[in-house]
């Protein structure tokens, strides 16, 4: 690893960091009710949507918004799997690919509404032109939407306002932000190299007079609201590995930098909408620093490279090769593999089996804490959820009823959040341990890394990830199946119980601030805010780590 | 019921905004400001023919051509992908240990401390058009050899076919191998 690349790693977080605080404010006003300077900008166009669609824009109940939020997902699940069932009589569809067998589309229609994007296809044969541009990209932008609703909701309830409205928040979440920002990155992966048409794929005859038969499509746009929406599957089999889907050191970046946009800038639209930008800022410094304990290990990790190889007395300056594009280097790819899972999209500029055992083990604690940043909106609120226990333990510890911005937690509240801190761990570990029970033979890679490579594809599962240790022989109906149920109850289970948390925290009457309360927005919160992360996430993921990728790394 | 029916007009409003209008207008702007970046970058010969995309790389065994990287899947594009080994798989070793063999085969005047590690690991996706400049470098004896051209002129074409980092600063240097045997092809014919 070069000092330049060290430092094109610093200027990438460095220009994240800048673009955060404008991008929270932004956001803030986005989806502020109240009549302001954006309002008269995109009101006539979400008025025009508004009434197609036959809704207003009116307060719902927190169980109204929380039926609307489920419902309306689950319908939309119901209408993508019916179009990948039928995809080979539709339209569009030059290369002539077939139906989608039926627990493929179950998985595929459920991965990509749940934000997950796991593949258990591959783009080139998988799925047809149609498939790609409509249904799959209407899920790669109403998933995310669905995300920063909830994240909107959520802090309202901390705010002590109403829940909002849930399709008004979707239909804003795409046109004030989404639709827009994937439009000019869509034309700026163009100007870069990335394909953007509707023939079918290329012939070539090569140099050694070989015929090249090269898949492409409209790669771009697909390519944009991938990385900006923190979906992160793939146009393409391999994702961004692809030089098709990453044609440069300049396409990564813009693709780092869209993964973090919304993700990074939340902390900020919280601080904002509760009143106190300080109270965002400790979140936003405390998951920056966990984000660059990560990025360190990694890049050290994977710059050491493989010593069996190094072994062999070959040059190995480069680091790790293997499963890595020369174009973007062994630095880039490290670091691409940390923001990937950090901000939970799921993308992959190198192929995440391959990645040196402590290299992989980074991703997957990331997936696990997923509070490192986190997915749109839900990471965030996932991060709200971690800053309740926090306050709740110290306030424990030193005898006084906690508080959360003036309003009281009490056991109804934190009912709710250890059901939803105990689901995640249980969709993980369990159905681990039920693969390597019953689908051994679906695991490609021998020793400790086969144990990863199944407790890996749950937590991506569970995490609303959807990277994966892809040589794993997923493409069968348990590996469907299971993740699919997985990805769904991963995704909708603590989407349901934190609204009721919002809910219940919005109705109590707020106490004045007295010296006696505990402070959320300094330092020292940060620091107990970061350490019951670690806290839970070691005590729950800790020994299956140790027997996966850390004993892994010991035998090399 | 009434969410239900909200959802699917919601769904068809969002569905012509987002897939239909969406796709279309940077399909129709893409077009008319880079159509050949829009089409693949493919490059086509004298003749008119496609030869290949500049992005995707090809097999190239030929001792009088630069090779690309090792791929698992032959640079087959119409698919992509790897074989996914583990650090710790016995395959990795195995297949990176026949490659560096062949290499001493091929190449008898370099030695193997000179043989860079991109030229025996596989691509992450099957199809990456780059080599390191030193992977490049380390060809040059058996090209030469093999085409008769003189390593100075072939070294010229390296640096011409290099790409530097984006920017000076994202990512790192790497040589378009199919654009360098373009030149190498063309220089052999000109002889």
């Amino acid at each position: 690893m070069t000092t330049l690349s060290l430092i094109s790693i610093a200027v990438t977080l460095l220009i994240a960091v800048l673009l955060a605080k404008p991008v929270g404010l932004y956001l803030a006003a986005a989806f502020d009710y109240g009549p302001n300077r954006l309002n008269r900008v995109f009101g006539p166009l979400e008025r025009l949507i508004y009434r197609i669609s036959g809704f207003r824009e009116e307060n719902q109940s927190w169980k109204s918004y929380a039926a609307a939020l489920v419902v309306s997902n689950a319908v939309m699940i119901l209408l993508v799997y019916l179009v990948l069932r039928f995809q080979g009589a539709l339209p569009l569809n030059p290369a002539g690919v077939a139906n989608m067998e039926p627990s493929l589309a179950f998985n595929t229609a459920i991965s990509f509404m749940a934000n997950t994007d796991l593949q258990h296809y591959s783009g080139e044969s998988g799925v047809s032109y149609l498939s790609q541009a409509t249904v799959l990209v209407f899920s790669m932008f109403v998933s995310p939407a669905t995300g920063l609703a909830l994240a909107m909701a959520f802090i309202r309830g901390l705010s002590g306002k109403g829940a909002g409205n849930f399709f008004a928040d979707l239909i804003r979440a795409l046109t004030r932000v989404l639709l827009p920002v994937a439009f000019v990155s869509a034309l700026l992966f163009v100007f870069m190299g990335v394909p953007q048409t509707f023939e079918s794929a290329a012939t070539a005859t090569t140099l050694e007079g070989a015929q090249q038969t090269i898949a492409r499509g409209p790669i771009a746009s697909f390519l944009a609201i991938k990385e900006l929406g923190n979906n992160g599957g793939g146009f393409l089999g391999v994702n961004s590995a692809h030089p098709f889907e990453n044609p440069s050191g300049l396409s990564n970046l813009l693709q780092i930098l869209l993964m973090l946009l919304v993700t990074s800038a939340l902390p900020f639209a919280y601080g904002k909408m509760v009143g106190s930008l300080r109270q965002g800022r400790v979140l936003f410094v405390s998951m920056l620093t966990m984000l660059i304990v990560m990025t360190g290990v990694s890049l050290s990790t994977e710059s050491a490279g493989n010593p069996v190889l190094n072994n062999l007395g070959i040059q190995h300056e480069q680091g790790s090769m293997e499963g890595k594009e020369v174009r973007l280097g062994e630095a880039q790819s490290a670091f691409y593999s940390v923001i990937t899972t950090a901000a939970e999209t799921g993308a992959v500029n190198t192929m995440h089996d391959t990645l040196t055992p402590i290299g992989g083990m980074v991703p997957l604690a990331n997936m696990m804490l997923n509070t490192v940043f986190g997915g749109m909106g839900v990471g965030f609120v996932n991060v709200l959820m971690y800053a309740l226990i926090a306050v709740f333990l110290s306030g424990l510890m030193v005898g006084r009823t906690p508080e959360f911005l003036g309003r009281k937690i009490e056991g109804k509240e934190m009912k709710l959040i250890a059901v939803t801190l105990l689901v995640q761990p249980f969709l993980i570990l369990v159905p681990t341990a039920i693969a390597l029970a019953t689908n051994p033979d679906t695991i490609s890679n021998p020793g400790f890394h086969g144990l990863t490579q199944a407790l890996y594809e749950f937590t991506s599962a569970a995490a609303n990830n959807g990277s994966g240790f892809e040589g794993l022989g997923d493409a069968t109906t348990f590996w469907n199946v299971s993740t699919g149920i997985v990805m769904y109850l991963g995704r909708y289970i603590s989407m349901v119980t934190l609204l009721a948390v919002a809910g219940s925290l919005a109705a109590k009457k707020p106490v004045p601030a007295a010296s006696g309360t505990f402070r959320t927005d300094t330092a020292m919160f940060g620091a107990v805010f970061v350490g019951i992360v670690l806290i839970v996430g070691a005590l729950t993921f800790f020994p299956a780590l140790v027997l996966g990728p850390i004993a892994e790394q010991l035998t090399l | 019921m009434r969410i239900i029916w909200v959802t699917l007009r919601t769904t068809f409003t969002v569905a012509i905004v987002c897939c239909l209008i969406y796709n279309i207008a940077v399909w129709a702007v893409a077009q008319s400001a880079a159509p050949d970046k829009a089409d693949g970058s493919l490059i086509e010969n004298a003749e008119g023919q496609v030869v290949g995309s500049r992005l995707i790389g090809q097999n190239f065994t030929d001792p009088g051509y630069f090779h690309g990287r090792v791929s698992s899947i032959d640079y087959d594009a119409n698919g992509s992908g790897t074989p996914n080994y583990a650090p710790s798989n016995p395959e990795l070793l195995k297949r990176t240990q026949e490659s560096v063999t062949s290499w001493q085969a091929e190449n008898p005047g370099v030695p193997v401390s000179e043989l860079p590690i991109d030229l025996v690991t596989n691509s992450g996706s099957g199809l990456d058009p780059h080599i390191s400049p030193e992977a490049a470098q380390a060809q040059v004896p058996r090209v030469s050899a093999a085409t008769g051209l003189p390593a100075e002129e072939l070294e010229r074409m390296i640096e011409d076919n290099t790409q530097g980092r984006s920017l000076g600063l994202f990512g790192e240097p790497a040589v378009n191998v199919l654009e360098l045997n373009l030149d190498v092809q063309a220089a052999v014919e000109a002889r």
